[in-house]
């Protein structure tokens, strides 16, 4: 079966600055997939040339058996298809929510692919059902907390149904309920049969929403394996700068450490 | 602590309130916010436009009146429509108006004491029609502005077959200041909160100077980022443009009504 993501030797850079090395890793039809790493060590970066906002330098990556290069985005039935099919949710949802309402927001991107007014109607309406949004169809995206912000622009993105849903910290700077909403939201969504992929260095997010993780340390893979693997050895972790001593205070104990996840 | 800095983000605080109250204000009940965007933007530009071209000044007047009625019958504040926009109009107007009361030729009905300065029966009526056309502009703009959401007000521009890609970048102007406006009142606030005494002049520059600075960086940041997140949701250059605005009966009456009078204000008018 062709993968759904396929890098071998993936390399990119931002001008001098080496992003992501000689990275190869293959991404299934179907699977929850976490790509874990510290600040800085190629998540971000990663997703984007997953989404074919970015091309690699040197090295390939291919989208079910197709390279993903500059010139294939040219041809528009291969880029409406692979635009419909693969979405992107930003870190920061300001970046995403440009447009003037919610209720735009949601409808943006199908209008770009030029679905039919009463399709993208209804698809719109079913969304904001789904995300528990309807109250703020007509608000404009500076008039909303993080929280709904963050189900906003995942809204703008599930809108077009995609088969593969790559996610960008998604609970980076929420307060414990909006976090509670997004994951449920990940665990529910596509009935297993959609492929999503999260980067995160949330480690108590992971075995909800992944079944594999690729661990990223700048810019290389230094591990892969189910989550319940990778999460146990405390030494990688630490090396990746994932976990660090935690040190607090105990009454009458004085002051007591031990190895710290980050949620 | 440096009155500087407190000015700017008193500066800031009154534009986001500004925006806030406009926003208020257009979503609450009254006799405009009911009418469709559009018949709005149609009727409102006639009315104005009817007043630009009166020759007779109670024509203008009225108008001005029109404006007041439909501002009380939309539930504004008479005040803050003052302070907002007759006031500052009048200053402005007012500015380039009173030269004209000495300067055209004409019968004199006064003459100021000391100066000599003669004012002209003529000057004083240029000057009421140039102060009672730009307060009925004004005060008909402003109606608009804040009993419709910004937002649907754009939306309405596109009867007058303005490009899609226009109005939406129209949008986004107005979405993203108030993002930027957000980071330099953040950015004056930390600031703030580290400055002790009084800044001088020369160092008052360089903070607005390094402020712009910082923002410029964080658009120029911004603008890619939302053009890849533009892309990545299937932005190939072409923008479209989703029009659900609903015209009812009553629409089509207001429609009606705000054509008749602004006919009848500029035939009256000659």
């Amino acid at each position: 079966m062709t993968p759904v993501f396929h890098a071998n030797n993936l390399t990119f850079q931002y001008n001098s600055v080496v992003a992501l090395s000689r990275l190869s890793l293959t991404i299934g039809e179907g699977k929850r997939v976490a790509l874990l790493g510290a600040n800085g060590s190629g998540k971000s970066t990663l997703l984007r040339l997953l989404d074919g906002l970015y091309f690699a330098d040197s090295g390939s990556l291919s989208f079910c058996g197709t390279n993903l290069d500059p010139a294939i985005f040219e041809d528009d039935e291969f880029a409406f298809q692979f635009r419909r099919r693969v979405g992107l949710v930003f870190q920061n949802p300001d970046v995403q929510l440009f447009s003037p309402t919610v209720f735009d927001e949601l409808a943006f991107g199908p209008l770009q692919l030029q679905w039919p007014k009463k399709e993208i109607l209804e698809r719109v309406d079913a969304v904001l059902d789904q995300m528990e949004i309807s109250h703020l169809r007509d608000r404009p995206p500076h008039r909303l907390s993080g929280g709904e912000k963050k189900r906003v622009a995942i809204g703008s993105v599930l809108v077009l149904d995609p088969d593969v849903l790559l996610l960008d910290e998604p609970t980076a700077a929420l307060d414990p309920r909006s976090q509670s909403q997004i994951i449920d939201l990940l665990i529910g969504w596509g009935d297993g049969k959609k492929t999503v992929i999260t980067a995160t260095h949330d480690l108590g997010l992971v075995e909800d929403i992944a079944d594999h993780c690729f661990l990223l340390q700048a810019g290389t893979l230094v591990a892969e394996g189910r989550p319940a693997e990778l999460l146990q050895d405390e030494d990688l972790l630490r090396r990746t700068n994932l976990i660090h001593a935690h040190r607090h205070r105990h009454e009458g104990n004085g002051v007591h450490s031990h190895p710290h996840r980050h949620r | 602590m440096t009155r500087f800095i407190e000015r700017t983000i008193a500066g800031l605080t009154g534009t986001m309130s500004y925006v806030l109250s406009a926003e208020e204000s257009a979503t609450s009940g009254g006799l405009l916010q009911g009418i469709d965007p559009r018949v709005k933007v149609i009727g409102i530009l006639a009315l104005i436009l009817s007043s630009a071209l009166a020759r007779r000044l109670w024509v203008i007047v009225s108008v001005l009146a029109i404006g007041l009625i439909l501002a009380i019958a939309s539930r504004m504040e008479l005040g803050k429509l003052a302070r907002w926009i007759w006031g500052p109009a009048l200053l402005f107007t007012g500015c380039i108006a009173l030269p004209a009361i000495f300067i055209t030729p004409g019968r004199s009905v006064w003459t100021v004491p000391t100066l000599g300065w003669t004012v002209t029966e003529q000057g004083l009526r240029s000057a009421a029609y140039l102060l009672s056309r730009a307060e009925a502009a004004t005060t008909l703009t402003t109606l608009l502005v804040l009993t419709t959401p910004w937002t649907h007000v754009l939306k309405a521009l596109r009867v007058f077959r303005l490009p899609v890609v226009f109005v939406v970048i129209l949008g986004m102007t107005h979405r993203y200041l108030f993002l930027l406006m957000q980071s330099a009142f953040d950015m004056f606030e930390s600031r703030k909160s580290r400055t002790v005494g009084v800044l001088h002049s020369a160092d008052r520059r360089r903070l607005a100077a390094s402020t712009v600075g910082v923002l410029l960086s964080k658009t120029f940041h911004l603008s890619a980022d939302i053009h890849l997140a533009m892309q990545s949701r299937g932005y190939r250059g072409e923008v479209y443009s989703l029009n659900d605005f609903h015209a009812r009966p009553s629409d089509w009456c207001w429609l009606f009504v705000f054509l008749s009078v602004s006919i009848l204000a500029w035939r009256l008018g000659q």
